[in-house]
């Protein structure tokens, strides 16, 4: 292994443009090995094209880096034997059941006893019962199982789960990320890619990616720091009109509604002081001062960052 | 789904399974040919259609269509060198009909120039034919046809009588009212009856073979890709050669269960006869299945969805119904034609398939043809391969 082993993905200046459209843009991430790094942005914001381009899938426009030790643009073959790839879309077969898929990927990986491989993950996975189902005839939170039992078959060092949990109910995505820690604990490297801000939460550490930029990573606590903004949350009557006379106002970065309450947040905190002075005083409104939470940051930085790249 | 028929999340490591690294080529291939196959039992319509479309077929295709024959190549066995002789050939050559290719002394070249294919038509002078005529014997002057394309050799034969006559009126070797000084012995070879049941039934097993097997395999690749399914398998460490040989090798299973289909039936319903090498039958048709399938999966691995594999499938099907010999008499179509034929693996399966059931050829009449769909098969599968997209750029 290379000298960083202690490193499972280490790439720089990833980019990668569609029809002249740059979808990844100059992007460099390292994961550390045993680590569970989550991958956040909004829709269309690159998240799968990153993946892709580092097991091998997409070759970037430019760019280097290294996959467990391999080059990324030299060893894509020694790459797809460690890494375990849970795509977006369903992608095992629905026309074999649930142990044929599971035995077609054993027999590619190479594994002596396909069968037996098979039969064992089965049972991990709490299939019995079902095996002979066609995958196609799963319900929504045993596809995704079974496509997570499909990537950890052949013993990975490296899973890249894109987006595993989307349209799964809450009982099963929690089953997962008990699973996705039980995995780590092994030794297994995790990136996942999300865009619920309490997955976030459960990863040791974070990248927000938005218009294939990356523009935050570390841990949340990290993130939240390096963000320096500064929230108060109001409570009370007609937070809906608040929210519009709030808007755009110097030092007001953002207004966003949070259930029954409405975060303002800023970076600049004598301007956003200045510019919130004359509300604070109406009666009816509660105002305090709080620790931004990791959804204020992301909606903050995707709006500055919808004003800086589109 | 609900919540109570999920069982707690999973106990315990993850078993180790050994791996293997030894014939990693034939270990990766099988996995894709058992998943192939598993895919194939389960769609029913295409397993209907593998054995509708023969029995179909046979039905639809009765009778031939007519043509006059053109420039049919054809050889002379020579045993004396005469000037009638040589007014003969002449005479024969100057219709249009024949092309004389070959001129032979001994009567082994003559049977194996017929029985290669190499020619459809034969006439042989005898020994002290010129002297038979003069002293007013009526020799007979042997034409031998190769009747397994009836309508070719039916029409050739037809038109001798006159053509002969005429030349030699010319000659000022008959007089008038004219009269025959030899008689014409025609022989209808392989096929004496001219029966068009004979040359289709070996036909279809090569337009069957053709249009299955390229609508298969070029379905295939383009297949997974709009399932999605293409994304994690190249996501896996499998190589372009090895998806191919997974994806070949079931089918050609199923060519077969065709052309014993086909022939079954042609032998059983219509009486074909198969009076060369079974064996042999098998192993060419196997290596004309894996052509077309080759040629099939190169198209999949251009096009770009299932529409456009179709499609391409057509097009490669069409000049191989008409160019291949199957509809027209090969020797009959414009040279351009014909070159376009020799490009396609129909043209020369036909010549086996024909050569072999109703001829009795061995492999030394036929090693053109079979080299020839060799190439073909390599040809495609190099493309195929080397086309292949491994990423999804
Ligand atoms: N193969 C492709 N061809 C053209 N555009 C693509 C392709 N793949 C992705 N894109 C575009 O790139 C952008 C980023 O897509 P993606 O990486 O899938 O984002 P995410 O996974 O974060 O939702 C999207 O606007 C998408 O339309
Ligand atoms: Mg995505």
């Amino acid at each position: 292994m290379s000298v960083s082993s202690g490193i499972a993905i280490d790439v720089k200046g990833l980019s990668k443009s569609f029809g002249g459209r740059e979808v990844v843009h100059d992007l460099s991430m390292q994961v550390r090995r045993g680590s569970i790094y989550g991958f956040l942005g909004p829709n269309g914001s690159g998240k799968t094209t990153t993946i892709r381009i580092l097991c091998g899938l997409l070759t970037p426009d430019s760019g280097e880096g290294t996959c467990l030790g391999y080059d990324i643009l030299k060893d894509a073959e020694k790459i797809k034997r460690q890494v375990g790839y849970m795509t977006q879309r369903f992608s095992l077969y629905q026309d074999l059941s649930a142990r044929e898929n599971l035995e077609f990927v054993a027999r590619l990986y190479g594994l002596a006893d396909a069968q037996g491989a098979a039969r064992d993950m089965i049972k991990r996975l709490g299939l019995s019962g079902r095996e002979e189902q066609l995958a196609g005839e799963l319900s929504g939170g045993w596809k995704q199982r079974l496509a997570l039992g499909a990537c950890t078959l052949p013993n990975p060092q490296l899973l890249l789960l894109d987006e595993p949990t989307a349209g799964v109910d809450p009982k099963a995505r929690r089953d997962f990320w008990n699973e996705i820690h039980a995995l780590a604990a092994e030794g297994l490297t995790v990136l996942v890619s999300t865009h619920y801000m309490d997955e976030a939460e459960r990863c040791h550490e974070i990248a927000y990616i938005a218009y294939g930029h990356l523009l935050a990573h570390g841990t949340v606590e990290e993130v939240i720091a390096k963000s320096a903004l500064t929230t108060y949350t109001v409570t009370g009557d007609d937070l809906n009109g608040l929210t519009s006379e709030l808007t755009g106002k110097p030092g007001v970065d953002m207004v966003a509604p949070f259930g029954t309450s409405l975060h303002v947040s800023g970076r600049d905190v004598a301007a956003l002081e200045a510019s919130i002075a004359p509300w604070r005083r109406t009666s009816g409104l509660h105002w305090h001062q709080s620790s931004p939470s990791l959804e204020d940051v992301f909606i903050e930085l995707m709006g500055r960052s919808r004003d800086n790249f589109q | 789904m609900s919540a109570v028929d999920r069982p707690a999340p999973a106990q315990g490591p993850v078993p180790i399974h050994a791996v293997r690294e030894r014939f990693g080529f034939l270990r990766r291939s099988y996995a894709m040919l058992i998943k192939e196959f598993i895919q194939l039992k389960r769609d029913r319509v295409s397993f209907a259609m593998i054995v509708m479309l023969p029995v179909m077929q046979l039905m639809l295709f009765g009778y031939a269509i007519n043509t006059t024959p053109h420039h049919l190549p054809s050889a002379v066995l020579l045993q004396e060198d005469s000037d009638l002789a040589r007014s003969i050939l002449k005479a024969l050559e100057n219709t249009a009909y024949f092309r004389f290719l070959y001129e032979v002394h001994d009567v082994d070249d003559f049977d194996n120039l017929l029985k290669s294919g190499k020619v459809l038509f034969g006439v042989e002078i005898p020994r002290g034919f010129e002297r038979a005529v003069r002293r007013g014997d009526k020799p007979a002057l042997l034409v031998a046809a190769d009747a397994t394309d009836p309508v070719a050799a039916s029409a050739a034969m037809g038109s001798l009588g006159m053509i002969v006559q005429t030349a030699l009126k010319h000659d000022l070797y008959i007089g008038d009212p004219p009269e025959m000084p030899f008689e014409i012995r025609a022989h209808a070879r392989y096929n004496p009856a001219a029966s068009s049941s004979l040359n289709i039934v070996p036909g279809l097993v090569g337009t069957i073979l053709t249009m299955t097997m390229l609508i298969f395999t070029a379905l295939s690749v383009t297949r997974e890709v709009e399932r999605g399914t293409m994304e994690s398998l190249l996501s896996m460490p499998i190589k372009p050669v090895e998806v191919m040989f997974g994806k070949i090798v079931p089918y050609v299973l199923v060519g077969f269960l065709q052309a014993f289909l086909i022939i079954g039936i042609g032998v059983g319903l219509f009486g074909v006869p198969v009076l060369g090498n079974l064996f042999l039958l098998a192993l060419l048709s196997t290596l004309f299945i894996t052509t077309n399938l080759s040629i099939g999966y190169t198209i999949s691995t251009v096009v770009q969805n299932q529409l456009q594999a179709m499609q391409m499938s057509m097009m490669f099907f069409l000049p191989s119904i008409l160019l291949s010999g199957f509809m027209f008499p090969f020797a009959g179509m414009p040279t351009w034609a014909q070159y376009v034929g020799e490009c396609l693996p129909l043209t020369h399966y036909l010549r086996i398939v024909r050569a072999i059931m109703l001829k009795g050829a061995t492999m030394q009449n036929l090693r053109f043809d079979t080299l020839a769909l060799a190439a073909l098969m390599l040809f495609a599968m190099t493309i195929a391969v080397t086309r292949f997209r491994r990423t999804l750029d």
